[in-house]
């Protein structure tokens, strides 16, 4: 008499998979891309306002005129074209005199993290990130069994007492500070201009490596945003972008500038990772910033977001019940919502889903399932009507639910135990 | 006699209901099963485009994969019944009795079939009479621990078994975020045990129990659906006399809510081999992990062949 568990593999995973499942939360984010569903779920660009008969063109081109080399293998660091033409963008955001020698181009910002991850995490080690910080990192630390500790924030960002605390708590097993410091995923916030300064202090005094993640400074609403750390000190920083937000997250294109000692360990693990970035992708991103506007694209897309933006605050401020708090963002892509005391808003989603309306809660982006009281609100894919919307019936669920609070009392929540992950949306979420 | 090979069939998987990740896993394996044995066969959402779709190009029958209310609560099986579409499965009336625990639970009941004691409450009567009051009685009445459930609805979702009193109102909130109702049911401590059931014109047939063992104890969403994290047992680890009951009650269970085709009957065993049905379902999951495929399997019937029989019963009772 046997049984059976639908997985004979169970036994022979590795430790660092064990918690890896399906989740409630997961499933109603299965209901959350249909279009009856508002969806401020997703961290989706408005692909469409890009100029695509022209890119089709483009990339036709590519194959048909480069096609031996755009086709083929390329390079582990990546093309030195690429390369370049990296450099100059950085230069934009006023990272001066970098060398394209230092640069490694990854599959997005992503596999940048896994790169630095695989680099410096031993398992035990410590990583500090903001709290809430982005999930996918979390997925990346937890992946290289790393603990995540928290470091707190507010309007201005990361609160370096904070960060000094948590630097002395770790007890020297802190292997590098993790942060967004600009227009920050998912709290919308920037580290201030002055904290700015005093964090790479603090860091520098501690010996603790910053990898700095900056997918959004380029899509500033009212001012350009405050100077990269890496702008501000050469060494001990690793600084990760991408061009999934200045141009098609689909290409999948991102990069890490890194210590120049480091490069070159960087470049051996990636071509154990991938062999190569795609060489069709660089060349498609390549030659999209040589041939095309693409800075006036980036002003469009930062026209379109400002407005969502504006859309979406202004239905918070008339929609929201009271006791409710939320980002002013200046860039980016997402408001961070704190609900009235009591709320709880992993709990809430199904009353969402069933109203049509989806959100990531805030556990979704601490590693120790914390997060309850907020939830990431994203303005960048749906229209302003649309947004309205969103906010609409997401204030009538919440009045529900504060409805309901008020006759139970208040109830105890149920902290995540497995990864982040099991409550974030895949990334084909729009 | 109709040859089921010639048949059209349209599965429908997906929708708007918190199952709707389970559906189009349940529907794509269907799918596979009807195309295995030869079957022409398609798949597609139960959305604005389902009605223009089906006068267009009528199928000869649909398979109904979708889980939640407009798989289960008989709704969408009037709405095909009005297209005059034939469907596997049970009819809508007898869906919507099923889908509705605290109804399905009344009927077992009057027919004399056991099923654990309990109350169905609207939130609304929380906030009338004073939840600290209801609940007090309800754990008074009923006894710790308790397993509380949305009235409507599967996978899981929403329950949760309490067993402090203090842990009650977070069960009920967990609760009424899936449905307004809930059920609040003595909890019957014993072996979690599923019976499929076929009806391929013989008369309703008992295939062998499964039995469910979660790792972690709780048979919650991610028990269900993340391969690894529970043991089945085909068939379940019980005396033959026993098996025999399980399957007699399961059986009686199908009957009284005038089920048709297949269901699924769930039910507790308890230490003196007593079976309690907990609930029936109209549209079983058919996933690589759901119990009625494993059950099939066990009792030695292909998947595929069995689908295909019940597609050619529908299109022959549809034109009977």
């Amino acid at each position: 008499m046997t049984g059976t568990t639908q997985d004979d593999y169970t036994d022979r995973y590795a430790r660092r998979v064990r918690g890896m499942t399906t989740s409630e939360i997961r499933a109603l984010f299965a209901v959350a891309s249909r279009p009856e569903v508002v969806s401020l779920a997703g961290g989706s660009p408005y692909i469409a306002a890009l100029p695509l008969d022209a890119v089709g063109e483009m990339l036709g081109k590519l194959a048909a005129e480069q096609g031996t080399t755009s086709l083929q293998y390329g390079i582990g660091q990546g093309t030195i074209d690429l390369r370049e033409r990296i450099c100059e963008v950085m230069s934009l955001s006023g990272i001066d005199g970098a060398s394209p020698d230092d640069v490694v181009v990854t599959v997005g910002g992503q596999q940048a993290l896994d790169l630095i991850a695989r680099l410096f995490l031993d398992p035990g080690d410590v990583v500090l990130a903001e709290g809430p910080t982005y999930v996918g990192a979390l997925g990346v630390f937890q992946a290289a069994q790393a603990q995540v500790r928290h470091v707190a924030i507010d309007a201005d960002g990361l609160i370096p007492a904070a960060l000094e605390e948590a630097i002395v708590a770790a007890q020297g097993r802190a292997k590098f500070l993790y942060t967004i410091p600009t227009y920050q995923n998912p709290a919308g916030v920037t580290l201030s201009e002055a904290r700015r300064e005093e964090v790479l202090d603090i860091c520098e005094r501690h010996r603790l490596l910053v990898v700095e993640d900056d997918p959004y400074g380029m899509l500033s609403f009212e001012h350009d945003a405050p100077r990269p750390l890496r702008a501000r000190r050469r060494e001990g920083v690793f600084y990760v972008s991408t061009f999934s937000k200045t141009f098609a997250p689909g290409l999948r294109v991102g990069w890490v500038l890194a210590p120049h000692a480091v490069r070159e360990k960087l470049v051996m693990a990636n071509e154990a990772a991938i062999l190569c970035p795609s060489a069709f992708a660089q060349a498609a991103v390549t030659q999209y910033l040589s041939t095309m506007p693409w800075r006036e694209q980036v002003k469009v897309y930062r026209e379109i977001y400002r407005e969502r933006r504006d859309a979406l605050l202004s239905a918070l401020q008339d929609l929201m019940p009271p006791g409710t708090s939320w980002t002013n963002p200046a860039g980016g892509l997402f408001v961070w919502a704190t609900l009235p005391e009591g709320l709880d808003s992993k709990a809430m989603m199904p009353r969402a889903i069933a109203a049509r309306v989806a959100y990531v809660p805030g556990t979704g982006f601490y590693a120790d399932g914390t997060g309850g009281s907020n939830m990431r609100l994203n303005f960048s894919f749906s229209s302003p009507e649309r947004l309205r919307e969103g906010v609409r019936r997401l204030s009538g669920v919440m009045e529900q639910e504060l409805a309901l609070r008020a006759v139970f009392g208040a109830t105890p929540t149920h902290r995540r135990r497995g990864p982040a992950a099991a409550d974030a949306p895949g990334p084909d979420l729009a | 006699m109709i040859d089921s090979m010639d048949l059209q069939v349209l599965v429908l998987a997906g929708g708007l209901s918190y199952e709707r990740d389970v559906s189009l896993r349940s529907g794509r394996r269907v799918l596979d099963a009807l195309r295995a044995v030869g079957l022409t066969a398609s798949m597609r959402d139960a959305d604005a485009t389902l009605l223009p779709y089906l006068e267009a190009d009528p199928p000869d029958a649909v398979v109904i994969a979708l889980h939640g209310a407009t798989g289960e609560d008989g709704s969408l099986r009037g709405v095909l019944d009005l297209c005059g579409v034939p469907y596997v499965g049970c009819s809508s009336r007898a869906s919507r009795l099923a889908w509705d625990k605290p109804s399905a639970k009344s009927m077992l009941r009057e027919a004399g079939i056991a099923t654990p004691e309990w109350v169905a409450l609207p939130h609304d009567r929380f906030s009338e009479l004073g939840a600290v009051a209801v609940l007090d009685r309800i754990a008074e009445r009923l006894g710790l621990p308790l397993m509380v459930k949305p009235a409507q609805g599967g996978s899981g979702l929403g329950a949760a078994v309490v067993k402090e009193a203090a842990d009650l109102p977070a069960a009920m909130v967990g609760c009424f975020a899936y449905d307004s109702t809930a059920l609040v049911e003595r909890f019957v401590p014993g072996a979690d045990v599923a019976v499929s059931i076929v009806d391929l014109g013989d008369g309703p047939q008992a295939l062998p129990a499964v039995e469910i063992v979660a790792r972690n104890g709780v048979y919650d969403y991610a028990a269900r659906y993340t391969a690894g994290l529970t043991t089945w047992h085909t068939p379940a680890r019980l005396a033959p006399e026993v098996a025999a009951s399980v399957a007699a009650a399961a059986l009686a269970a199908h009957n009284a809510l005038g089920l048709r085709d297949l269901s699924r009957v769930d039910l507790i065993v308890d230490a003196a081999g007593q079976p309690h049905v907990l609930g029936v379902n109209v549209s079983p999951g058919m996933t690589e992990t759901s119990l009625l495929p494993l059950a099939v399997q066990a009792g030695g019937l292909d998947f595929g062949k069995l689908l295909a029989g019940l597609v050619g019963q529908a299109v022959a009772r549809a034109s009977a």
